[in-house]
């Protein structure tokens, strides 16, 4: 167990290695030179301020060499400072990385409460009314792009109606129900969109479970229909769904990425697409690369739970797939 | 027993098939009403359907219906070439990948696994923020708008290969030990031959169902780049850059908001319908089987 869990850790850093010279390199190419933007902020500035400029922060070096530079200073814990906030990069990452956990932690859980029950609710009678009701609805959820699932709730509910505000976080010192009313839309807009996933692998998980022979076992031996589905069938339904909540933290990301966008929310994926769009290239880096790495780590958390959960697989017969 | 889901997945052809007929004649509709959707009319914005402007105006008083048409046009065209290259990216890795095995299938599995866990929408932000120039792309070619289109397309399509690639390996892992098969390889045919000749067309279902999933998944991936104003990029329309005024104008003219989200919704719905829908028609195990 040790020694698989050290292997799996192993091949998640040289995911990570390689992901941070990959984003690295693909920074370099965005639009934007640093140092463009220092002279465009000082007309004064002459060709030779330019070379000196370069040549201080390191920018006439190959690019390896630079990564090599960045590298070293990161994994020292220095992540350089942000061209826009004028702040250490860790300074602006941690405060955002709580609104994040808020926005998706409240919106994974809302998910699950209503995408489960509803899976469960259609793979048990599959083909029936309420099952193709649903399945339907998951096809629409699926196919609406989140941003504009925003827009319409944003229109909806703070235009029309106005009952939450449209975007941004409660005024610092503003009252608990204050800040509530500031998460909801964000929340709610996530949650759709994900539970409409959560649904359609509850109930495809559910149906294959329903087809076991100890289903049928427990139904010839009398027991009721509610204890077939959610003590037998449900258990073992359990197991995929687990893997696919923990495998399915890259599309939540992206999903809270554009939520964050849209309703201005401070948490990281916004400051994602804000520092590549502003060129402050620290910041995006080190966030993107954040973001890679809890996404590893889940990975391998979907692993192990499948592990754990699972007593047919057993570590070192093929459990790593 | 009827299965369900069926006429859902005749509808969802003929939505489909009606979609891309109608953005195919938005200039037949645009020389119909009489309009012209890329004049800009600052007098007539915002303005209510009428005769002349079946859905009104947008916020530069062009016509919405032949925006909307054109924009699906490109937005269409964008899904499936994206898909047809992912196919093909992803077939051709998935064959040689079940064929081979060994070192290079384990590559190609850990490889779909990064690609799938990744948080894709940042990266595809990145991708898209790319300067070509810096590429050494001459500043013309890297600026016009066929560069714009054409990069949309591989950037999505890197995106989209994998569900293909896994699904011909698996068909491929199963077929390789088909008698069919063997006795191919046993009367000396090359490698390439029991790929392409023996293996590649039962793997013909697979691949459509996921070529299907794929359009839809890229007509997304499309639209909230375009959305985020690094997609596609105006004056040429698209339905994802048609909503990035929109969210400035929720306010004033909500209703811009509503036509181009419905129409993504639709399409991609009606691709991921018709992909269920094959799945089940092309197995015949599960034909007409209650799912």
């Amino acid at each position: 167990m040790i020694r698989y869990l050290a292997d799996r850790l192993l091949q998640s850093l040289v995911v990570l290695a390689v992901m941070s010279f990959v984003v690295y390199v693909l920074l370099c190419l965005m639009p934007g030179d640093p140092i463009d933007i220092m002279m465009s902020g000082d007309p004064k500035m002459t060709a030779a301020d330019r070379a000196r400029l370069a040549e201080d922060y390191g920018l006439d070096r190959p690019i390896l060499e630079r990564y090599g530079t960045w590298l070293k200073a990161a994994v020292s814990g220095d992540l350089g400072w942000s061209r826009t906030f004028r702040r250490p990069v860790l300074e602006i990452l941690l405060p955002r990385l709580g609104n994040t956990i808020l926005l998706m932690g409240a919106a994974l859980g809302i998910a699950l409460m209503v995408g489960l029950p509803l899976g469960i609710w259609a793979g048990s009678r599959a083909g029936g009314l309420a099952d193709r009701v649903i399945n339907l609805a998951c096809f629409a959820t699926a196919a609406t792009p989140t941003f504009w699932l925003a827009l319409l709730l944003m229109i909806l509910f703070a235009v029309k109606l106005g009952w939450f505000p449209a975007s941004g976080l409660a005024p610092r010192g503003a009252g608990f129900w204050e800040s509530l009313r500031h998460l909801v839309l964000p929340v709610v807009t996530l949650a759709i969109v994900e539970s409409g996933i959560y649904a359609r692998h509850m109930r495809a998980a559910m149906i294959e479970a329903l087809q076991h022979d100890y289903v049928r076992t427990a139904r010839a031996k009398g027991a009721t229909r509610v204890r077939v589905i959610l003590v037998h069938a449900l258990r073992n339904a359990l197991l995929p769904v687990t893997t696919v909540t923990a495998l399915g933290f890259g599309s939540l990301f992206s999903g809270a990425l554009i939520t964050e966008t849209m309703f201005a929310w401070p948490g990281m994926g916004k400051l994602i697409f804000e520092s590549i769009m502003s060129s402050d290239f620290n910041v995006a880096l080190v966030a993107l690369l954040f973001a890679t790495l809890v996404t590893l780590l889940c990975n391998l958390a979907a692993d192990l739970s499948y592990v754990a959960l699972d007593p047919r697989i057993s570590i070192g017969h093929g459990a790593a797939r | 027993m009827r299965p369900p889901g069926r006429p859902l997945a005749i509808l969802a052809a003929v939505v489909f098939g009606f979609l891309i007929v109608a953005c195919l004649s938005a200039s037949w509709v645009e020389a119909a009403l009489g309009v012209d959707a890329t004049e800009v009319d600052l007098l007539g914005r915002f303005a209510a359907p009428s005769r002349q402007h079946p859905l009104g105006t947008d916020d530069l008083g062009r016509d919405l219906l032949v925006r909307l048409l054109q924009g699906g046009q490109i937005s269409i065209l964008v899904g499936l070439s994206a898909a047809i290259i992912a196919a093909t990216l992803g077939t051709a890795l998935g064959l040689i990948a079940g064929y081979a095995g060994g070192r290079f299938d384990s590559f190609l599995m850990r490889l779909t696994d990064g690609v799938i866990a990744l948080p894709l929408l940042a990266l595809l932000i990145v991708l898209a923020a790319i300067d070509l120039t810096k590429l050494g792309v001459p500043d013309a070619t890297a600026n016009s708008p066929y560069m714009n289109l054409v990069r949309i397309v591989l950037i999505t399509a890197l995106f989209s290969w994998t569900t293909v690639a896994r699904l011909v390996r698996a068909a491929t892992l199963s077929l390789k030990s088909r008698d069919f098969v063997r006795a191919g390889i046993a009367m000396g045919a090359p490698p390439w031959r029991v790929m392409l000749v023996h293996i590649l067309p039962n793997t013909i279902s697979p691949i459509l169902v996921a070529t299907a999933l794929a359009v839809g998944d890229v007509i997304k991936f499309e639209s909230v780049l375009s959305f985020l104003g690094l997609g596609i990029r105006p004056p040429m329309p698209s339905w994802g850059n048609m909503l990035t005024n929109a969210q400035e104008m929720i306010w004033d003219a909500p209703q811009l908001a509503l036509w181009p989200g419905i129409l993504i919704l639709v399409t991609v719905a009606s691709c991921g319908l018709l992909a269920d829908a094959l799945n089940d028609w092309l197995d015949p195990r599960r034909r007409g089987a209650r799912r």
